[in-house]
């Protein structure tokens, strides 16, 4: 009839507001952009530039940087939406997406929200209730405690009835935050108050749930999709095993080596999964495989569009915030579950900017080189983030998802190596490197994938510096590609001199450089940078001559190689045509300056190598008379003991007090970023120095957090860390037992200047004591020896200095 | 119709540009060239045994004081991967003295052209030998001559005492190089001293006159007497750094104004100070086009052209046609005077006029020569002057044809042309013909040898006629009968004395040029040379009396 169409059209959204930053607030804007909606963009203070707000119609500012302030802040979003005027509101992933009350709020105050109802959300965001109404549903769950009772010794008791392994869980949240595993009944009371103390911080709900742990498991999860008028169907599986800190880092779909039974069987599942509580909009229903029995059980349901959403999208062809946006305006869903197309197969990998070898804890920084690869059809980069914007410690630090597709596994896997080797990132550390070597390693490429998967094959993914053949190819390589940065960096001097001067001098800076009867030749030191672990952080003395013809000689006087003649061309920007033995390759340079120095990037085929060099001729003068000079060697480099933060974060809490004594990798500091924890250990026993740090306090990558000064015995000290000074000793005191007379008040001199300096940074009273035991020692000895001599007894102790 | 275009733009353009006229299969081709691969590789050695600095070990004890080496110095003040054209790099080279015990050179700094004046303290511990102050007084002429702010490398121990009598009392030796430092000055030619190791006694002086003077924590002193001459002075017991340290001289005595903490410091002060001199910066461009084509052929033939034998007279054009730019030489009077050639042309879009040698001087060309030299002087074009020349034509139909006052013309408007005059001497250089030709003592803005160049009064063979007549007839009168023998002795020790002196490598240890240069260098060394000597202003030429 007439009058519900009319009321239908009238509840379409013509503006909505999108309640997130970064590249979903991106993604929901171009498809609202598509289907020819405004867009509202929300902002906190170091987001005002960002590439969301550029992106959107209209843009309103919400509060400052802490999420709890701006993008967890329900009112000023309701507020912002009102003052432009915003039909709906798209609330992303994370912050306010699972938010029940939230999604209560727009409805009261006449907003739609882009998402599940408010009761599905309660109902799915309590682990414990939504395993009662799924366990009711019929749904598989792992054996577990989902009880209200929270108590300690319960819990523990229960804990052992499930039998250990036994996971840890808190009942709000996702995305693994406070989950611990524990492995015997020995520490479940520490993860327990860990798991608590994260919860409460995270989701301000501090229950928890346990759980039986499987050891091979697998995640695939199902994308479902229901309207208003009661429909719900899925739209296939997505493999999510492969994660670092129990994030996802690799998701791809279909998920690979299941049968088609499994895979109906799994949708059939979600499907009554999400009509248990009446589920309209986009979720997703996780579920566990173990893949010893082949049982899946239902973990979760995220009532948000996901993260790795695109890779379904990619399979199914289908825009899903578009269908996000047409069943919140009421619409039907467009096609019955036997209509849903499965083309393919696709991959996302996240690209983040984390410390890979520093245990893939988060970093931060600004994006000085950024240059993703080129998009098509079957490639796809989603971004919020441009070349100059900073990667800060308040969100999370994505910076993008690389999706591709192809024909079949094989076909989207080659692709997403090509994507990968292509991708460059400069300025922060990313986990680009490792995402290539994982999907170039054998078993992922068979797709035997599970959860473990980067633990269980460590030492392929991380190389290890013993393994000769491994070390010998990269350190080969690291020649080659300095060679060639060093003769970049050379044409690019060149070039900016050129650039600077006035034209008639230009004959002054052509190539090649010239000198008087011999070839221009200069020394070029590069610092190999370690960003993943590939190459150790050696300092590479190169020398480049620069040949009549224009080429480039270049040499590396300690690798005894025989020197590697480049052909330049400068081919605009920062890219680069380089020919060496006939073979003509283009590579890309990344370079900006960074602490004092230049970071050079160079990707040369599937390599990416970084180099720093120190800034010297344009450095800036302080001509005070020398003594504010700083020394600006070795700031890195830091006594033995002290520990620095392993990433940029907030001080959650402060475990011991200053000059308190501790045992080796007892828990002295608890980080906090990006809402994940993080312990700070004693590196060895000792006595805690220098603890200044309080809770609340934020601090930075590289903050010197306190120095653990061991009390173990000087001795222990002097032979570990000064093995070439103690030798000295022990060899002059020899030389003194054997040769008194011989220069003796030089040698007793070296003596006590070597001994000072071992024992001195272990602390002063032990450095006397321990010269007066050497000399004491020395003294005795040579008393006895001049017995000896007055007597013509040969000394008897037979060995020789 | 596009053909038809094409052919006559073609024809419009190709009668400037010089034909290829090398014989590449000539005998004396071959013969050229295996000649000037043989002298090549002789500068190439002595060129490595100078680059290499002193002895290893003082070189390894300049490393162990954190200095570097004078050419790496300047190589770290200049732009970066910029080109350096160092000057008199031979000097020296003879007495075991290498490049003269001082590096000079110029080269850009923040794009301003700068003379550069380095000790080299590995050589005989930078103290002034006669050809190191010769060398020195050299720079700052070229400098003077083309307003190029000099920058000192000071790290010397001052006149070598030994030989202070050639050193230190006459006009153009020792205190010279501070009037020269003060004239500069007062012309507003910038005057920088960084001083980076010893300046002691007079060589105290070459920062106190500076502009700007910078000085080196540690390294740096400045003393008119050291500790030991103090000591025996006034027996006062001082160190080194505080009788005359950075420190002193920056917060004390005022003698330096910019204090560094370590050489690499002194050196990026020494780029600021450039950066910030605010010359007036004359360049003098108005005329150079910015895009030029390069020769059409090939530079390195001009190592086969090069003549060993002078008495193989070969076209001067083809040497022209591998130094200016698209080999393009529009001449002037082809037809007359034909032993000596003239034109326009342009080397990387600078406008020059070139004179060379194509056989003996006649009077015709000697008076073409004068004419063409007074064309370039009053449109402010620089003279490059392509040096093969065995002299004027000599007897009695030349002297009666009043020789002598063609060659005093062109002598004259040589000697007055105030435009930029570079010098490349690429065969023999005899008589008056180097004279006429713009030879050292015309004060040519630059001057350079190929490595077969000679250098003479005349030649060996004639030189030895001459003396063996006077001689023989000296003898007679006194009754001696000389025997064919002992006449051939004198006569080949006179040919073996002028065929040693009169070498290129013989010139260049006593800096009668400056420098000896790769024959494929020529193009570029002469297109440094005009870019540092347009650097002012142009100046109009005054000639004394032409003898009509």
């Amino acid at each position: 009839p007439p009058l519900t169409t009319l009321k239908s059209e009238s509840q379409q959204m013509e503006k909505i507001l999108i309640a997130n930053r970064g590249e979903i607030a991106c993604r929901i804007m171009r498809s609202a952009k598509r289907l020819g909606i405004k867009t509202v963009a929300v902002y906190s203070d170091v987001d005002k530039e960002s590439l969301h707000v550029k992106s959107a119609d209209e843009a309103v500012y919400i509060g400052p940087p802490q999420a709890r302030l701006s993008y967890l802040n329900s009112s000023n979003i309701i507020q912002a939406a009102e003052k432009t005027g915003a039909q709906a509101i798209h609330p992303g992933y994370g912050f306010l997406s699972e938010s029940a009350e939230f999604a209560q709020l727009c409805e009261d105050e006449g907003l739609t929200f882009i998402g599940p109802p408010a009761s599905a959300i309660r109902d799915m965001g309590d682990k414990s209730a939504s395993k009662r109404i799924m366990g009711a549903a019929g749904v598989p769950l792992v054996p577990g405690y989902h009880g209200d009772e929270q108590d300690i010794g319960l819990m523990k008791s229960e804990a052992d009835k499930i039998g250990y392994p036994v996971l840890i869980k808190p009942t709000h949240g996702g995305g693994g935050k406070g989950m611990r595993i524990v492995q015997s009944p020995r520490d479940f009371v520490d993860s327990f108050l860990g798991a608590q103390r994260e919860a409460a911080a995270s989701f301000g709900v501090n229950t928890i749930l346990l759980e039986k742990y499987i050891t091979k498991p697998r995640h695939i999860e199902v994308q479902v999709f229901g309207d208003k008028h009661g429909n719900v169907i899925h739209l296939y599986e997505r493999d999510c095993s492969v994660q670092r800190r129990h994030q996802k880092i690799i998701e791809e779909a279909p998920a690979p080596n299941i049968n088609s039974d499994f895979r109906s069987h799994l949708g059939e599942a979600a499907v009554s999964a999400a009509k248990a509580v009446n589920y309209h909009n986009a979720g997703t229903v996780e579920f566990i495989v173990d893949t010893v029995s082949g049982e899946f059980y239902f973990m979760e349901m995220n009532t948000r569009l996901q993260v790795e959403h695109p890779v379904t999208e990619m399979i199914v062809g289908q825009d899903l915030v578009e269908w996000q946006i047409r069943i919140a305006n009421g619409e039907p869903l467009q096609m019955n579950q036997s209509q849903v197309p499965l083309i393919g197969h696709a991959f996302e990998a996240r690209i983040y900017a984390e410390n890979v070898p520093k245990g893939f804890l988060p970093a931060t920084g600004t994006l000085h080189h950024y240059c993703p690869v080129q998009v098509s059809a079957s490639v796809r980069v989603e971004t919020g983030v441009a070349q100059g914007d900073s990667v800060s410690m308040h969100y999370d630090p994505m910076i993008a998802k690389l999706v591709v597709h192809g024909e079949n596994r094989g076909a989207a896997l080659i692709k997403l190596k090509d994507c990968l080797s292509k991708f460059q990132v400069a300025g922060l550390p990313t986990n680009i490197d490792f995402l290539l070597k994982l999907a170039n390693h054998s078993a992922f490429g068979n797709g035997n994938v599970e959860t473990h998967f980067i633990e269980n094959y460590k030492d392929d993914l991380f190389i290890d510096p013993d393994n000769a053949t491994l070390a010998e190819n990269s350190s080969s390589a690291l020649i080659y590609g300095s060679s060639i940065v060093a003769a970049c960096i050379y044409e690019k001097q060149l070039a900016r001199s050129r650039l600077n001067a006035p034209r008639p001098l230009s004959i002054w800076y052509s190539r090649p450089t010239f000198r008087l009867n011999h070839c221009a030749r200069t020394m070029i030191e590069l610092e190999c940078e370690d960003d993943g672990g590939v190459c150790d952080s050696a300092c590479l003395q190169l020398g480049i001559t620069c040949l009549p013809d224009g080429k480039y000689l270049v040499e590396i006087p300690e690798a005894k190689s025989p020197g590697l003649e480049i052909q330049l061309t400068h081919l605009g920007n920062d890219a680069y045509q380089v020919e060496i033995g006939g073979v003509s390759r283009r590579v890309t340079l990344a370079v900006y300056v960074k602490d004092e120095s230049e970071h050079i990037h160079i990707w040369h085929g599937p390599d990416h190598y970084h180099f720093k060099q120190k800034l010297g001729n344009e450095r800036s003068d302080s001509d005070d008379g020398g003594t504010l000079h700083k020394s600006n060697s070795d700031e890195t480099s830091h006594p033995p003991g002290t520990v620095v933060a392993p990433m940029a974060g907030l001080v959650v809490k402060v475990l011991v007090k200053d000059s308190a004594r501790v045992e080796e990798g007892q828990p002295i500091i608890v980080l906090e970023a990006m809402k994940m924890e993080h312990v700070v250990k004693a590196p060895n026993s000792g006595q805690i120095h220098g603890l200044h740090v309080t809770t609340g306090r934020q601090v930075f990558d590289g903050t010197v957090l306190f120095t653990v000064k061991s009390l173990k015995s000087a001795l222990r000290l002097m032979i570990i860390h000064r093995w070439p000074s103690t030798a000295t000793i022990i060899v002059s005191y020899l030389y003194n037992l054997f040769v008194p007379c011989v220069r003796l008040q030089s040698i007793w001199s070296v003596m006590t200047r070597e001994i000072w300096k071992l024992t001195l940074d272990y602390n002063e009273s032990w450095a006397m004591m321990a010269i007066l035991l050497v000399h004491g020692l020395t003294r005795i000895s040579l008393r006895w020896h001049a017995i000896q001599l007055r007597t013509k007894i040969p000394p008897t102790i037979s060995y020789t200095p | 119709m596009m053909k038809r275009l094409i052919r006559r733009n073609r024809g419009l353009w190709s009668s400037a540009i010089i034909a290829d006229s090398l014989d590449r299969s000539s005998e004396s081709y071959g013969r050229n060239s295996d000649a000037m691969d043989a002298l090549l590789s002789k500068l190439e050695s002595l060129t490595s045994k100078v680059m290499g600095g002193g002895s290893p070990e003082a070189v390894e004890r300049n490393k162990r004081r954190n200095k570097l080496m004078p050419r790496d110095r300047i190589y770290r003040l200049m732009d970066p991967a910029a080109s350096f054209l160092e000057l008199s790099q031979l000097a020296g080279h003879d007495e075991a003295l290498l490049s003269g015990g001082l590096v000079t050179g110029i080269g850009p700094v923040h794009g301003r052209l700068c003379m550069f004046v380095a000790n080299d303290p590995t050589v005989k511990g930078g103290t002034y030998y006669p050809i190191t102050v010769k060398k020195h007084l050299r720079a700052q002429e070229i400098a003077a001559h083309c307003s190029l702010p000099c920058l000192y490398l000071v790290d010397s121990g001052g006149a070598f005492l030994p030989k202070q009598s050639q050193v230190f009392p006459d006009k153009e030796h020792f205190g010279r190089i501070f009037y020269n430092q003060a004239v500069m000055s007062s012309q507003g030619i910038p005057q920088i001293a960084l001083v980076l190791g010893s300046c002691t006694a007079g060589g105290a002086y070459i920062p106190a006159m500076a502009d700007q003077s910078v000085m080196v924590k540690g390294n740096g002193t400045i003393f008119l007497a050291g500790p030991p001459l103090v000591k025996a002075a006034t027996g006062e017991e001082v160190s080194p750094e505080d009788l005359g340290g950075a420190a002193v001289h920056c917060k004390t005595s005022g003698v330096s104004d910019y204090f560094a903490q370590d050489e690499l410091h002194a050196l990026s002060i020494g780029r600021n100070i450039v950066k910030n001199l605010h010359m007036s910066g004359i360049l003098n461009t108005q005329h150079v086009s910015a895009d030029y084509k390069e020769p059409l052929y090939d530079v390195h033939e001009l190592r086969a052209i090069a003549p060993t034998d002078f008495k193989q007279s070969f076209d001067i054009r083809s040497v022209i046609a591998r130094l200016v730019d698209g080999s393009e030489f529009d001449e002037f009077k082809k037809l007359y005077g034909t032993t000596l050639v003239t034109g326009f042309a342009r080397i990387h879009g600078q406008p020059v006029g070139i004179i060379g040698n194509n056989g003996v001087l006649l009077n015709e060309s000697a008076v073409k020569g004068a004419h063409f030299i007074e064309l370039c002087a009053q449109r402010h074009i620089p003279l490059i002057f392509l040096q093969n020349i065995t002299g004027f034509m000599v007897g009695s139909k030349s002297e009666a044809n009043g020789i002598a006052k063609s060659g005093a013309k062109m002598v004259m408007a040589v000697s007055c042309a105030k435009v930029p005059k570079i010098t490349i001497v690429i065969g023999g250089s005899f008589g008056a013909g180097n004279y006429a030709m713009c030879g050292r003592a015309y004060s040519p803005n630059f001057m350079f040898f190929w490595p077969n160049a000679r250098i003479s009064v005349m030649g060996g063979t004639q030189a030895a006629g001459v003396l063996t007549q006077i001689e023989k007839a000296n003898k007679k009168k006194g009754g001696i009968q000389w025997t064919k023998e002992e006449e051939e002795k004198f006569s080949a020790e006179i040919v073996e004395a002028y065929d040693r002196e009169g070498s290129a490598f013989y010139s260049t240890a006593r800096l009668w040029d400056d420098g000896i240069i790769d024959p494929a260098d020529t193009r570029k060394v002469l297109a440094f040379c005009l870019s540092a000597s347009t650097n002012r202003m142009p100046e109009s030429t005054k000639y004394g009396i032409f003898r009509m």
